[in-house]
């Protein structure tokens, strides 16, 4: 019975992750051969559509952008979730359930929604589709996580060393720099490197709020209407290349933490 | 640390430096006017929208009355509906056998680097996953090859643009999402329970569905509920595998952008499938508790 089970676990444990693994397989085995669609059969490995994609100028510098807004939206995100999750865990402050609530609000809304939100109010207001706009949006669906990821490492044991250090005559400031950024380090990076992932990824915000200079999710969007096209398949590998650097990071921040 | 009588120092758990300081409050605005000035305000603007006609001019309902009388945004909203269940019950079916066996049958040591494999792709973009099972399910892709190649079929298959392919890629994002909640969920369950169960005389079977599944209810109800409401608002997954075949609601909310510039017919459709989604989250509430480490 026991040795039946075994069997029928590691069947299907295969099974499924052949399901998870067989697009992005295919996704890289196919932007590795010469032809000029990405289809079998496979026809041996070669750069051509990697070059392809590094000499596009339009991919390349939707690229820069990709990292600009995702490094610049994240560390927004991560400093203004950090100073109020330092806020509603070190004071006692009215309503904070209630306002606490409020900054991790934007978690249950879809993207779709949040970014049509700010369509409809910046084209009120009278903002130009930019770059800038995206970032906007990617603060407002990051803030909420780095607060959640930073308050709920906030513990109780923390507070004593910070009052140790009031204690010896540091200001506020001093303690904020030099004892709680540092205890809080793990869980900063972790926010950081979450953000960094979910702005490089994000698309529907940035298509809705960008117009010509765009964010390299739009660009492979617009790359999709030629249809299959082993240079989506390239710069598609690339994408998921930095992704697993990114969570690889994040995952390095998480085990530091764990044995700290 | 019990604070002792003549303690000079102020009360333990108190870190409050001066009373009524500007301090907490500098701390929190920022966030908190982020927060209002970007993601309350606009929903206001979008609400103010949604009222107004798109040829300019008063207050109207009729974005609303819209949704109600044609029977194509009508079928969008039941599309969506349909297609969002078929994912989550199929998800939900794959993914706790397979987070079944990362937990118990899989060897304490390896169980880390399984679960990450297991979620890999889970890190690429949407628009990037989607395409990829374009490339798997296209008129002359990876599975039609193979299965023409083998001559069990002879004509090709027409399995992209169809719902069918929106289902699999949904699918293949939401395994991975609840392979990860459930297995961390069967992984928090002390094994006294199961012992007890076993001394008590209870069978593998037995324990598992009187003793496991019980308590993993509620993190199954919390996944499932991530997947309702992350499946419902995607553009991406239906717009480049299913096609324009059949339309789901966000597809319906881009096209009123896209085509027609109409902003207050999108913004009702918005708010609609955001009223769905509220209702659904109300409708499980009492097994969302999410708690606090």
């Amino acid at each position: 019975m026991r040795r039946i089970v075994r069997i029928a676990s590691w069947l299907y444990a295969i099974a499924v992750y052949g399901f998870i693994f067989l697009p992005v397989v295919v996704l890289v085995l196919f932007s590795l051969q010469a032809t000029s669609f990405p289809i079998p059969p496979f026809t041996g490995p070669s750069l051509r559509w990697y070059d392809a994609v590094l000499s596009d100028v339009r991919l390349t510098s939707a690229l820069v952008n990709s990292l600009l807004v995702a490094s610049i939206s994240s560390l927004a995100a991560v400093t203004l979730g950090f100073l109020s999750a330092w806020g509603f865990a070190r004071f006692v402050l009215p309503g904070s359930g209630l306002l606490r609530g409020l900054i991790t609000l934007p978690l249950t809304v879809s993207y779709l929604i949040i970014g049509m939100g700010l369509l409809v109010l910046f084209n009120w207001a009278g903002v130009p589709k930019s770059l800038l706009a995206a970032g906007i949006g990617h603060v407002v669906i990051n803030l909420p996580l780095c607060f959640a990821i930073i308050y709920s490492q906030m513990g109780d044991h923390q507070i004593n060393i910070e009052r140790a250090a009031r204690d010896l005559g540091a200001p506020e400031w001093k303690v904020l720099l030099l004892i709680t950024v540092p205890v809080m380090a793990p869980a900063i990076f972790a926010g950081f490197f979450l953000s960094m992932t979910f702005s490089w990824d994000e698309f529907v915000i940035s298509f809705l709020l960008t117009r010509f200079d765009t964010t390299l999710p739009v660009e492979i969007w617009n790359l999709l209407r030629s249809g299959l096209n082993p240079k989506t398949n390239a710069v598609g590998s690339l994408v998921f290349a930095v992704s697993i650097v990114l969570v690889v990071l994040f995952e390095l921040t998480l085990l530091r933490r764990r044995k700290a | 640390m019990s604070p002792s009588g003549n303690n000079p120092l102020p009360r333990a758990g108190r870190a409050l430096p001066r009373a009524g300081s500007a301090l907490p409050w500098a701390l929190v605005t920022p966030a908190l006017g982020w927060t209002l000035l970007f993601f309350v305000l606009p929903f206001i603007a979008m609400g103010f929208s949604s009222l107004t006609a798109h040829e300019g001019g008063g207050f109207t309902l009729s974005n609303y009355s819209q949704f109600f009388t044609n029977p194509s945004y009508w079928q969008a909203m039941v599309n969506s509906l349909e297609v969002t269940a078929i994912v989550t019950v199929i998800s939900v079916l794959l993914a706790y056998p397979f987070a079944w066996i990362l937990a118990e049958q899989v060897p304490e040591r390896w169980q880390r680097l399984a679960l990450m494999l297991a979620v890999l792709p889970f890190w690429t973009s949407y628009v990037v996953r989607s395409y990829s099972w374009l490339l798997v399910l296209a008129q002359n892709g990876v599975i039609n090859r193979a299965l023409t190649g083998s001559g069990l079929i002879s004509e090709p298959l027409q399995l992209a643009n169809t719902r069918f392919a929106t289902v699999t890629g949904f699918v293949h994002f939401f395994v991975m999402l609840l392979t990860l909640t459930i297995f961390a969920n069967l992984k928090q369950l002390s094994p006294s329970y199961r012992k007890a169960a076993a001394d008590l005389g209870a069978g593998p079977v037995r324990t598992f569905l009187h003793v496991v599944l019980p308590l993993t209810l509620p993190g199954i109800m919390v996944g499932a509920f991530l997947t309702f409401v992350l499946c419902i608002g995607d553009y991406i997954t239906p717009q480049i595998l299913g096609g324009n075949n059949e339309l789901l609601m966000p597809q319906l909310v881009m096209m009123q952008i896209g085509r027609r510039g109409d902003f207050p017919l999108a913004s009702a459709l918005s708010i609609i499938l955001m009223g769905v989604v509220t209702i659904a989250y109300l409708a499980c509430a009492r097994w969302l508790k999410i708690e606090r480490a």
